[in-house]
């Protein structure tokens, strides 16, 4: 069944939209990521629009992501307070994202730009997780899983140090600031909640108790994708929201599933999963950005 | 008789009659796009009328070419810099129609002179040109090209050469496949009368198409009222987010 997408001015299968929602949505649920670095690359390619992609894709991972921190918030596993610092961050963030993409947007430089942010950010976070989660594992097969004393770095001596308690953290409120900053304007650009680098920089910069990350990584998202889709909808115009419709309801399904899965799968193995997906989409855009592509021309839109 | 009348006569008279005349109708002349628009089908019936015995010069043909409304676009080249394929500055096309379609009795080069081709823009080759190429382009051709190219691969250029019938030198039709992926505006849809390769008569009429119901109300208002739009899909999506969870949690809990 086709259904036309009014302000992609696109003709595509419906049930496909609800497929692709379900999978990601999944994803979602399962790792605490927005599933939008899946989702966005997707789109393209079944031939919405770069710019209708990455703002429709953060409107549905607002659902998404609502959905998750809904059952995370009954859980319990939803640091308010760390949430709401990100979030400052992250809102700053996107609000400069969404200026950049309409900048590149009439440079015709969007697409080069969402790929490029794509392979370097999942390259890095990819093999480091990669790394991290094989050490782990090896380390809990051995049998001496110690729990790992806290560093005190210079991160510990910045100033506005706030208590986490949910995250069992006392630090400065500077770090997770900036980590919400940076995903803020990761979200605008690539059309992705930013999951993918936060829940890693939860982990590893922050320190932040892992049971906590998931949902507050999703409570974080859900504001900034949300701030995201509005600053696109009133600047470019380019959310659709019957694709966004199609999505979502695939999606917010998956992520039920995701989430009530998660906790019978072993962290560790979790990880090395997550990580592997990464690379691999990571290394089939690396691979278009560099080979020799069939098709050399590209129409884009002219101001009148 | 009275002067007026006379004088009419006498000018009716002195003006060269055309012979023939092309006469025709379209199936419909508004196409609404809704939300399970996959496409349309338009056909355009037609007809010869004759003033006078059929002249024996030639063959008589007809060319029937739907345009969409024109717009400026931008063909960009991929380039290799540093070892990555990146868009090059672009070639601006002033005027591309978002659809050009094109039905005919015979193949385009047998049936419509050079001159007249030209003159009236028909075929691909005329329609979509590029008038004035930055002088950094070596071969402005190109982007034209890739222009139809890509167009025709998405199904919104294609020529149908021989697809018209013409029975007894008088009734033809023609069916023209509307894509799925059709954009709003005014068609333009001309009907040509050929006979011995000159255009001896051109019947001219539009076809409006136009988003309807759902995907009209949300096109408006995400162009008039973007902001309200916005926090309307952010709604959607947390309505959504929430049935969900809800759900599940009765059912599955």
């Amino acid at each position: 069944m086709n259904v036309y997408l009014p302000i992609a001015e696109v003709s595509v299968n419906a049930f496909l939209l609800l497929g692709l929602g379900g999978g990601v949505g999944l994803l979602s649920g399962l790792f605490g990521v927005g599933g939008g670095f899946l989702m966005t690359p997707l789109l393209i390619l079944i031939g919405i629009p770069p710019a209708v992609a990455v703002a429709t894709e953060a409107n549905q991972i607002v659902a998404s992501s609502f959905s998750g921190v809904l059952a995370h918030w009954r859980r319990r596993t939803v640091d308010v307070k760390m949430g709401l610092v990100l979030l400052a961050g992250g809102l700053v963030g996107s609000a400069i994202g969404v200026q950049i993409f309409k900048i590149l947007l009439g440079l015709g430089q969007v697409e080069l730009l969402v790929a490029l942010c794509y392979v370097v950010f999942l390259g890095v976070v990819g093999v480091l997780m990669l790394i991290e989660s094989i050490q782990a594992l090896r380390k809990s097969r051995r049998g001496r899983a110690r729990p790992q004393r806290r560093r005190h770095s210079w991160i510990h001596r910045l100033p506005f140090k706030m208590r986490f308690r949910a995250s069992n953290l006392y630090i400065s409120a500077v770090p997770p600031f900036f980590v919400g900053f940076f995903v803020g304007i990761l979200a605008a650009i690539m059309g992705v909640g930013g999951g993918f680098i936060m829940v890693p920089a939860m982990i590893y910069l922050l320190g932040m108790a892992t049971t906590v990350v998931v949902g507050t990584s999703l409570f974080q998202i859900m504001f900034v994708t949300g701030a995201t889709t509005l600053l696109h909808a009133a600047l470019n115009q380019t959310v659709d929201a019957v694709l966004a419709l199609l999505l979502l309801v695939g999606g917010v399904v998956g992520t039920q599933i995701g989430v009530r899965l998660g906790p019978r799968l072993k962290a560790e193995q979790l990880r090395i999963l997550l990580a592997m997906l990464v690379l691999l989409v990571c290394g089939k855009l690396g691979l278009d950005l560099v080979q020799t592509p069939d098709e050399f021309f590209s129409i884009g839109e002219a101001a009148q | 008789m009275p002067l007026p009348l006379a004088l009419l006569l006498l000018v009716l008279m002195v003006l060269p009659a055309r012979s023939e005349e092309v006469v025709a109708e379209l199936s419909q002349s508004q196409v609404s796009i809704t939300a399970g628009f996959s496409g349309s089908e338009i056909v355009v019936f037609g007809a010869v009328k004759r003033n006078a015995p059929t002249p024996g010069d030639g063959p008589l043909d007809v060319i029937v070419a739907v345009t969409g409304p024109s717009e400026p676009v931008i063909v960009r080249r991929k380039e290799r810099r540093f070892g990555i394929w990146i868009n090059g500055p672009g070639v601006r096309i002033s005027s591309a129609p978002s659809l050009y379609a094109l039905a005919t009795t015979g193949p385009l080069d047998q049936i419509i002179s050079h001159t007249d081709g030209l003159r009236y823009r028909v075929g691909l080759d005329q329609a979509i040109r590029l008038i004035d190429a930055p002088v950094w382009v070596d071969d402005p051709a190109e982007y034209r090209e890739a222009l139809v190219r890509l167009r025709s691969e998405s199904g919104l250029y294609f020529q149908e050469v021989g697809s018209i019938t013409l029975r007894e030198d008088t009734l033809f039709h023609a069916d023209i496949d509307l894509p799925a992926q059709l954009v709003e505006g005014d068609y333009e849809a001309r009907i040509f009368l050929l006979r011995g390769r000159e255009v001896v008569d051109i019947h001219t009429t539009s076809i409006q198409v136009r988003k309807v119901g759902l995907e009209r109300w949300l096109y408006n208002m995400a162009h008039e009222q973007s902001l309200l739009y916005g926090f309307l899909s952010i709604a959607v999506a947390l309505a959504a987010g929430w049935l969900a969870s809800a759900f599940f949690r009765f059912f599955f809990p």
